[in-house]
């Protein structure tokens, strides 16, 4: 199938129509709350809870199955989802607070826990078949293509969330994680605005699972705001780009694994997203590594061959002065 | 002689985990004096400005500010943090920054304006920033990095001024502006806590002088007890050497 081909699908096939628009609100989303993940160095928990959501998806999926009424138990699934997200955390903190385990390792036990938990009720409910389970999978490597306009309004729904907390809290959110000591002299309470921003971030995660997979799904979390960095100097024009890049990796994603047969989308989505830091590393102005090197470069042979000072900068600003 | 105090400790004791970082404090800072906090590293310095800044809750005593709890009188307390606590690579400019001092009075919600805007430009000039406003952060120097800390609590209008270590880091030539700045601060009645490291320049630079190593060793007038007997029970000696780096 050549390229016009799929373009011209993509506006005459009302499946991959829905498809792309319901990635790509995925990419927007996942890649600009995942910023505050980059900033607060927070991208392991996003892959802690993504993994751990298994746990919560299986659990809901088989609870639904147990009620058995109208409604389809794969609709629990994102509920159960968020819930499996705020268990990791909670178990994680309980963790870190009762025991002398540090938080990484505290980390690696939930994931253990939660997600071992989630694969294993994942074979349970495999072999007993029960009705809906093929849909299941789709939440371990992800798949848009069988998105459905149903699937498409929960993600609107969660983005009109995520998006407007995050605008509602625009200056409360940046200075907490620029400055909490500055923030909380001030009267925010830093504790609140720490769950606030990661019941944002676990949005960021939960509303790309079907689509990227819980293995996967981190990587549309941190690598558009990665790549993002790399050419902005303000959080505003970040996370503009990293919901711009998270776009872009979440519709060629969607598109190519409705192209391709049996290709799983989130792998796409993630090379694309990993292909972007890439770029961004290598060609970015200021911080790229290409304009580093052309910068040394360039001091080599304004100033000879001196090896870089580390205690010039500060000295730098004395100007000139003992 | 209370009325007179702009910040009263009473029995401060501070914890993080089970042993006391600061034990059964009582400090007095006069109205419209720069006291400068001494001691070595570990002994407390910046617990004890978080705790006045109700940044962290202390295990036991009384803070009052003007005569009454912090919390009533947030808005005339500003703060200086150490610079090394924040990650200056945050995506941010040097005037982004220093408008971070006004959303204390801005409140929930509402984002600075022209008036925020103009407090800050007249801010980052009384530090001598004005060719870097739209600088990135990251690109600045430590020295440079210190004047946008100071510009941001010179928006904040305060009363009192909490600063920890405003000279870490800094060049002679900041280091020399920022003094100046202080002591403008001061004459306009201003009442100035710094943590501060350099024992040489403590005389210069202080009317009073706390020396602080988990406990108050001693405090007063720079004159009376900043000398060597105080200075060897701070920093070294008997069981506090085991402190000193
Ligand atoms: N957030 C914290 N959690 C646990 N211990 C801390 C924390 N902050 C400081 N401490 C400990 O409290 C003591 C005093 O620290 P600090 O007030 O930063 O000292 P100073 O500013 O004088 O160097 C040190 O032993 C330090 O390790
Ligand atoms: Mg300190």
């Amino acid at each position: 199938m050549s390229l016009t081909d799929v373009l011209a699908m993509l506006v005459t096939d009302h499946t991959l129509r829905t498809v792309s628009l319901g990635s790509g609100l995925v990419g927007v989303v996942s890649g600009s709350l995942g910023c505050y993940a980059y900033l607060r160095k927070q991208g392991m928990m996003g892959a802690i809870v993504a993994h751990s959501s298994l746990f919560g998806i299986t659990v809901a999926f088989l609870l639904g199955s147990l009620i058995g009424g109208r409604v389809a138990p794969i609709q629990f699934a994102l509920p159960g989802a968020l819930i499996g997200g705020v268990l990791s955390m909670a178990l994680v903190s309980l963790i870190v607070h009762s025991t002398s385990i540090k938080v990484d390792t505290a980390m690696g036990i939930a994931l253990a826990l939660l997600f071992g938990g989630g694969v294993f009720l994942l074979r349970i409910i495999q072999s007993l078949a029960l009705p809906g389970h093929r849909g299941l999978r789709d939440f371990l490597f992800g798949q848009a293509a069988t998105m459905t306009t149903a699937d498409l309004a929960t993600i609107v729904g969660f983005s009109v969330i995520g998006l407007t907390v995050v605008i509602l809290m625009w200056k409360e959110f940046k200075l907490h994680t620029f400055d909490p000591g500055f923030a909380a002299s001030i009267g925010y309470p830093m504790h609140r605005l720490d769950q606030l921003l990661l019941a944002t971030i676990v949005l960021g995660v939960v509303v790309g699972l079907r689509t990227v997979g819980v293995i996967l799904m981190v990587s549309l979390l941190v690598c558009p705001a990665a790549a993002a960095r790399q050419w902005t100097r303000r959080l505003g024009s970040m996370m503009v780009l990293a919901a711009l890049f998270g776009m872009l990796s979440g519709v060629v994603g969607a598109v190519v694994s409705a192209v391709v047969r049996n290709l799983p989308t989130g792998p796409v989505i993630s090379l694309v997203a990993t292909a972007l830091v890439l770029v961004s590393l290598v060609a970015a102005p200021r911080r790229g590594l290409v304009a580093g090197a052309l910068r040394r470069a360039a001091n080599r042979r304004r100033f000879g061959v001196l090896p870089p000072d580390p205690g010039m900068h500060d000295r730098a600003a004395g100007e000139g002065e003992p | 002689m209370s009325g007179d105090a702009a910040i009263r400790i009473r029995d401060l004791t501070v914890a993080y985990h089970e042993a006391p970082v600061l034990w059964d404090i009582d400090l007095d800072v006069p109205s419209g004096t720069i006291m400068g906090i001494v001691g070595p590293n570990g002994s407390g310095k910046s617990t004890l400005i978080k705790s006045i800044m109700g940044i962290v809750e202390p295990a036991g005593g009384e803070i009052l500010v003007f005569g009454k709890p912090f919390s009533a009188q947030r808005k005339r307390v500003g703060y200086v943090p150490q610079r090394t606590s924040v990650d200056w690579d945050f995506p941010t400019t040097v005037l982004d920054v220093v408008l971070m001092g006004t959303y204390g009075s801005l409140g929930w919600f509402r984002r600075p304006g022209r008036d925020q805007i103009n407090a800050a430009l007249h801010a980052i000039e009384r530090v001598g920033m004005s060719d870097y406003v739209d600088r990135q952060i990251s690109e600045l120097s430590g020295g440079q990095q210190q004047r946008t800390f100071l510009a941001r609590a010179l928006v904040q209008q305060a009363e009192i001024y909490l600063m920890d270590e405003p000279f870490q880091g800094v060049d002679a030539r900041t280091e020399r502006a920022i003094v100046e700045i202080l002591r403008e601060m001061r004459r306009l009645g201003r009442t100035l806590v710094i943590v501060h490291h350099d024992l040489q320049t403590v005389s210069h630079y202080f009317d009073l002088v706390t020396l602080l190593n988990i406990r108050v060793i001693a405090t007063g007038p720079v004159g009376d007890v900043f000398h060597d007997e105080n200075l060897r029970k701070t920093y070294g000696g008997g069981q506090e050497f085991s402190l000193r780096r």
